[in-house]
């Protein structure tokens, strides 16, 4: 498949009060068109400033680009000039926001915020745009969208405003779509529905999307491929069978095992200890080895390299080396092995022994 | 089982805001349920369902407009001395959602976690203070040097963690916890929920637990009650809710949440409730009733005859 983005050794720091503050630490992936790729990890791992760095919304007078390229359009983002960005920014590359609360203007008409990024990227008339913002709430499943678009954000309810969040970025046919957490501010219910609706749309406009969360749920539910990030790196990526099924990565198995399932009632929620590393002074070697229980000796001195598990799937822990011992993972991972083929813990259709 | 002594009781109770104006919202609408002494209860619903409403209500913190809130057979909305009020606040104790905004950020861990046993006068001296938030500091898993430092020096987790000191510190009998781990993070949450539980081994403590991630409240609850527009739709043990669903808003709930399993999520079939559905007649009695044993259900007569014999080879 075409890839239509590529982040190339990403590196980028925030100059604070305290010090250099290193949140993206080398990044590598690639986006292919029509695929979503969801980027997981906690709160403070690097994933909303990778997008935001894509986007370069980031304040120039406190982030600096240290080092790699971003690539699309065979054009270096991070080397663009601020007008040669604004072409690109609401039309090629679009965001939705976490909080539709505060992401629209309260002082606006929704039907000329629609418009706005209608007139500014795409020769249209006013008459032209306002047909375009009424068919695109049509699109997101907004009722009644000729009286709709005269009213103000507040006359609608949380999830009505995601969905012309949405319509908004999807105004000129994104080639890509940057969601950052868009479902988080939302109910369950809610939840469902605004997926649902992004499912629909990429087939419909066949974009690509990065899809921001921390929620594994979600990640099933709308990922092609699934990146986890930890403390400004990317630690695993791969499919999502891959990462659900077989992940490698010991903070993937402790980020799967924290969740309780609804099926099994264990005795004890298994939780990773202690707390996300000081990125003002990175850990030398890998970054989770402090939290690990299968750290080993070389984990606390170099940082590991990527290791290839298949041809799409790629983790970065000295687990995977040919001379590490082998581990047990925890006893969820192990279930969830069992389901998939290339794993050692694999049973067969019929429950046959391991391999 | 455990011994099933009702602590609280509530019977019929009403919140509106707003009465007999325009504006009238009826955030709980006569809802009556019971808490057993020792056990999880978990409070589920969307926003606006009136689920933290109830937990607010049940403390005091609003005035109930109708109904009783019956704490060991006494009514918590019932005119009290200040004596008896400070009495019955010792055994009631609430944990926040938003670890950042209910702390003080002008005092210190030390006078945060100690301002109850200052009130309530459980401290003689400085050095027993000190000692007794020491020991809290460490049943949450901190330490006593976190004593001196102020709660902006502290990760959501750690506030967490200090905002369920502080409610221990008066060795309560019964918590409210009103969605406690929402503002965490995934690898964090795991760590608080299993504090909670292990406390409430140690300690005998009864919890009302908050929440709208279902995933967690099944986790950590013995019996869950769903709520929708201030009303109780349904109130079962935590496994019979999951396995027999019964009120519409309760499967389509279950339905939709994403689970943690891309081959679930692809087969995934969710449905959704509309209210009108049930077509309740005017006067039509509809109220809680048991379907199976501990099983509650908000129906009509003729939608409990129907869930009856669906339900009746379970």
């Amino acid at each position: 498949m075409e890839k239509i983005l590529e982040v190339e050794n990403l590196e980028l720091s925030f100059h604070t009060f305290a010090g250099e503050v290193k949140a993206i630490r080398g990044v590598n992936f690639d986006l292919k068109k029509g695929e979503t790729l969801a980027i997981v990890g906690e709160s403070g791992s690097g994933k909303s400033v990778t997008t935001k760095a894509i986007m370069r919304l980031l304040p120039e007078s406190s982030s600096e680009f240290k080092n790699g390229q971003i690539l699309f359009d065979g054009k270096d983002l991070t080397k663009l000039t601020d007008k040669e960005m604004q072409k690109i920014r609401g039309k090629d590359i679009s965001m939705i926001f976490q909080d539709p609360m505060t992401s629209l203007n309260p002082t606006m008409t929704i039907g000329k915020q629609i418009m706005e990024p209608i007139l500014k990227h795409q020769k249209l008339s006013k008459i032209e745009a306002q047909k375009m913002a009424i068919y695109l709430l049509q699109l997101v499943g907004m009722p009644q969208p000729e009286q709709r678009i005269k009213q103000y954000p507040h006359q609608f309810s949380g999830g009505q405003r995601q969905r012309i969040v949405i319509a908004i970025a999807l105004a000129c046919n994104p080639k890509i779509l940057i969601a950052d957490e868009p479902t988080t501010a939302l109910d369950v219910t809610i939840q469902a529905q605004i997926l649902e609706l992004m499912k629909d749309l990429q087939k419909k406009i066949d974009t690509s999307i990065i899809f921001i969360t921390h929620d594994l749920g979600v990640v099933a539910n709308v990922a092609d491929r699934v990146a986890v990030m930890y403390s400004g790196k990317i630690v695993e990526i791969g499919t999502v069978d891959e990462i659900f099924y077989n992940p490698q990565h010991p903070y993937t198995w402790g980020l799967l095992s924290s969740m309780p399932s609804l099926d099994v009632q264990e005795a004890k929620l298994y939780a990773i200890p202690g707390t996300p590393p000081d990125l003002l002074d990175p850990p030398k070697g890998d970054s989770f080895a402090l939290r690990s229980e299968y750290a080993m000796q070389i984990d606390l001195e170099e940082i590991p390299p990527f290791f290839k598990v298949s041809d799409t799937h790629y983790a970065a822990t000295w687990l995977l080396h040919p001379d590490a011992p082998e581990v047990t993972p925890p006893a969820t991972i192990i279930e969830r092995m069992k389901r998939f083929p290339s794993s050692r813990y694999y049973k067969g259709a019929n429950g046959g022994a391991t391999k | 089982m455990k011994i099933q002594k009702k602590l609280l009781e509530i019977k019929n109770l009403k919140q509106y805001f707003n009465p007999g104006k325009p504006n009238e919202v009826k955030a709980i609408d006569d809802i009556t349920f019971a808490i057993y002494k020792g056990e999880t209860l978990g409070l589920v619903g969307e926003s606006g369902c009136g689920k933290s409403t109830t937990g607010r209500t049940i403390i005091r913190l609003y005035d109930a407009t109708d109904g009783e809130v019956l704490y060991d057979g006494v009514n918590v909305h019932g005119r009290k001395s200040k004596a008896e009020l400070k009495a019955f606040n010792r055994k009631m104790q609430m944990i926040f959602q938003d670890p950042y905004a209910s702390l003080n950020p002008r005092m210190k861990v030390m006078d945060i976690i100690a301002e109850g046993l200052d009130i309530h006068g459980l401290v003689k001296n400085a050095k027993e203070r000190q000692e007794r938030v020491y020991q809290l500091l460490e049943t949450v898993g901190l330490n006593k040097e976190h004593a001196n430092r102020y709660p902006h020096e502290f990760s959501g987790g750690q506030r967490q963690r200090l905002g369920i000191a502080r409610a221990l510190a008066v060795e309560p009998e019964f918590i409210i916890a009103d969605e406690p781990i929402s503002a965490l993070d995934v690898s964090i949450q795991a760590q608080v929920v299993n504090l909670l539980k292990e406390l409430q081994e140690e300690k005998g403590l009864t919890y009302l637990f908050i929440a709208h991630d279902l995933s967690m409240v099944k986790y950590i609850s013995d019996r869950i009650g769903v709520m929708y527009f201030g009303k109780l739709v349904e109130l079962a043990p935590a496994e019979d809710l999951y396995k027999f669903p019964m009120h519409p808003y309760t499967q389509s709930l279950l339905s939709a949440i994403p689970l943690p399993d891309p081959d679930y999520e692809r087969n995934r079939v969710r449905k959704s409730y509309d209210p009108k559905s049930h077509n309740y007649k005017d006067g039509e009695n509809v109220t809680m009733r048991e379907v199976r044993p501990g099983h509650f259900v908000y129906c009509s007569d003729v939608e409990f005859a129907a869930l009856q014999a669906e339900h009746a080879n379970n």
